[in-house]
């Protein structure tokens, strides 16, 4: 029990984190507390993914194998909490000028990753289904923080009417998997399942988890609320979305598919293909009509999405590789965007047409240029490292056989990099329009912010600090 | 015909009518009083089953307070069924052959239903010899379940946090009461004693 305990010590620690804030918060300064309570909820996520990357080199199991600390799993971990940290402390001048801040939100931030930890070390459906419900849960609060706005109820009512759709069809898979074999953990099921091609009972099982899966991605066809809820949620709310719990769900994905159902790959990895390829056609299209900025980026994350499921769909360790440098460098792309987003306003109001950025390069072409890097690495434009990350998935599909898969994603990629460079566009070249300049930012944290995020898509081509072989080792650790 | 039989089919029936009824009565406070009917017969199943703690839980969680809050918000929100159930008949073509397909769907899964070699050694014993099932549960939940456990207690707090996020407002101008301010006020403040002369006002 020691042992167990002591492998889910950081778990523990934000969890007894998060519910001693809450209280403290609650008996003395209310909302007053909220900055105080932001900065050290993203202090105490950088202390335990510092605690997490250093410690621990070998797997161990806890709680009879539901819970899974493993190389791929610190990898995710790290993950989730820097993002998660950058996108609070993003967050904060935002929510603060706009008299949105309160304390709950950093707390039910540190509770939803949490819930993140768990996922992404799951062993076992129960403790899987336990993760995803504490995170989902929390996020659906967040969504509707803004309870004054029609828009931010209406994209939480429909996220958690949704999501309670997606775990039910979760649910009813994972019933099915245990109809068949039995016992709940991966270990028992991937033992159940046996190699080559799956029972149909067992197959109807996997098919509706991953479709349960799919829509906590945002994959298509089950990406329908994306659009909605990033445009009605905060801003600072949707950067959070766009970032950690993505990462999450994607690893789960990787995580259940090779742990419990790993010796019937060739039966899920023609599903993901075509989750992939509807995913990347879907995001590339549809948001050629955007001209809401976090819309467009709603629909530039299912096309992500698509692009990281390709290293899935491979079902390689070379796959997984591939997915976690793309969601890592999905992440570090999505904060320095959000980073700029959360600086766009007029008046000091938040602004969210494209349209506000005409000519912006003139009025602050330092930032617009941060911003052309970064646009330019979402399009997967060569010298870019978003560039490098969609390699690393071709090969990977290359690699796996999946030719087809491979030739689509550059098609979509291509059709895709239309909305991405019509902001450069418009930002360069677009037309003069008095009064249409947006407020100068005074915040140094999103400068930083949105720098550091262009510098090290510049910088990582050189050297991806260590994150590939990270990577590498991750998914050794996972797929064998 | 055994006795335990004969209580099966009686049981059986009651979930089945009540179930029935529950969609189909036009007056919806009778819908709830046959969900409560259903309730009830499906915990006799669990007795009959040998789960006696899970059918008190129907009984207790179920009818004693979700059954009931069902009834409360049934009787007390004016919710006009007659115009729901009027849009229904535009969409029961579509739902019907959703039904149909999702019938044929799973007749295809359960038709070639098969379990793993092995199932029956993988999956615990019900109930361990000279257990009753109440402390069978405790021993699994607080055992093997713990983490698991644990975990449900905070989806629990995340829920009230979020009813209280997203329901409180605290309205200014209005008069609270502060219970230790009204303990500790001072008779000194409170009140002042004058000494009035015989004859004589303030």
């Amino acid at each position: 029990m020691q042992a167990d305990l002591n492998t889910i010590l950081p778990e523990i620690l934000i969890a007894l984190y998060a519910m001693l804030a809450l209280v403290a918060a609650v008996y003395t300064g209310k909302d007053k507390l909220a900055a105080p309570i932001t900065y050290l909820t993203a202090a105490v996520f950088l202390g335990m993914s510092a605690y997490i990357g250093l410690n621990g080199s070998d797997a161990t199991a806890a709680f009879g194998g539901m819970f899974q600390d493993d190389a791929f799993a610190r990898f995710a971990k790290v993950m989730i909490l820097v993002s998660a940290a950058a996108v609070l402390v993003m967050g904060m001048g935002y929510l603060e000028s706009r008299n949105m801040m309160k304390f709950e939100y950093p707390i039910l931030v540190a509770l939803s990753v949490v819930g993140m930890m768990f996922m992404v070390s799951a062993g076992d459906l129960m403790a899987l289904y336990m993760g995803l419900e504490l995170q989902s849960l929390a996020l659906y609060v967040i969504a509707a923080m803004r309870r004054d706005s029609v828009r931010s109820t209406e994209a939480g009512l429909k996220y958690f009417v949704l999501g309670a759709l997606s775990s039910g069809l979760l649910l009813y898979g994972a019933s099915l998997v245990y109809g068949y074999a039995g016992t709940t953990l991966f270990s028992g099921i991937i033992a159940a399942a046996g190699e080559g091609l799956a029972p149909i009972g067992l197959l109807f099982g996997l098919v509706f988890v991953m479709a349960g899966l799919a829509f906590k991605v945002s994959a298509v066809p089950f990406h329908m609320w994306t659009p909605d809820v990033y445009e009605g949620s905060p801003t600072p709310v949707t950067a959070f979305f766009a970032t950690a719990p993505k990462v999450a769900a994607m690893a789960l994905f990787a995580r259940v598919l090779h742990d419990a159902f790993g010796g019937v790959s060739a039966d899920w990895s023609q599903v993901l293909a075509l989750l992939s390829m509807l995913s990347m056609f879907l995001g590339a299209i549809a948001a050629i009509g955007q001209t809401n900025i976090k819309r467009l980026m709603a629909y530039s994350s299912i096309a992500h999405m698509g692009y990281a499921l390709i290293g899935v769909a491979a079902g390689t360790a070379l796959g997984v590789e591939a997915m976690l440098t793309y969601m890592a460098i999905y992440v570090t792309m999505n904060i320095g965007t959000f980073a700029f987003i959360l600086s766009m306003e007029r008046d000091g109001l938040p602004v969210t047409d494209i349209s506000a950025l005409n000519l912006y390069s003139k009025a602050e072409p330092g930032k617009a240029l941060a911003l052309l890097v970064l646009l330019f690495s979402l399009a997967g434009v060569p010298p870019m490292l978003g560039f490098f990350a969609k390699l690393g998935v071709w090969r990977a599909g290359v690699d796996a056989g999946l030719y087809w898969l491979v030739v689509a994603s550059a098609v979509a990629s291509a059709i895709g990099a239309f909305y991405y460079l019509r902001i450069v566009y418009y930002m360069y070249f677009g037309e003069e329009d008095a009064g249409s300049t947006l407020d100068k930012s005074r915040s140094p944290v999103l400068w930083i912010m949105l720098m550091g995020s262009a510098a090290l898509m510049l910088i990582g081509v050189i050297s991806l600090f260590g994150i590939d072989s990270a990577a590498a080792q991750a998914a050794a650790a996972l797929v064998n | 015909m055994s006795v335990a039989l004969l209580a099966f089919y009686l049981f059986a029936a009651g979930v089945l009518t009540g179930g029935l009824f529950t969609v189909l009565s036009r007056n919806p406070v009778h819908s709830v009083l046959f969900l409560i009917l259903a309730f009830f017969s499906a915990s006799g199943l669990f007795v009959l089953l040998g789960a006696e703690f899970i059918a008190m839980l129907l009984l207790i969680v179920y009818v004693g307070a979700v059954a009931v809050l069902f009834l409360f918000v049934v009787m007390m929100l004016d919710v006009d069924f007659a115009e729901l159930k009027g849009n229904m008949a535009q969409f029961l073509p579509a739902g019907l052959a959703i039904a149909v397909v999702l019938l044929l769907v799973l007749g295809l899964a359960f038709g070639d239903w098969h379990m793993s070699e092995g199932v029956s050694a993988a999956r615990a014993a019900v109930t361990p010899e000279g257990t009753d099932n109440t402390a069978a549960l405790g021993l699994l939940l607080y055992d093997q379940y713990f983490m698991i456990f644990q975990l449900a207690g905070l989806i629990l707090l995340v829920a009230m946090i979020g009813a209280i996020v997203l329901t409180l407002r605290h309205r200014d101008g209005i008069k609270r009461q502060d219970v230790l301010q009204q303990m500790w006020r001072d008779p000194k403040d409170a009140m002042e004693l004058k000494d009035v002369k015989p004859g004589q006002g303030l």
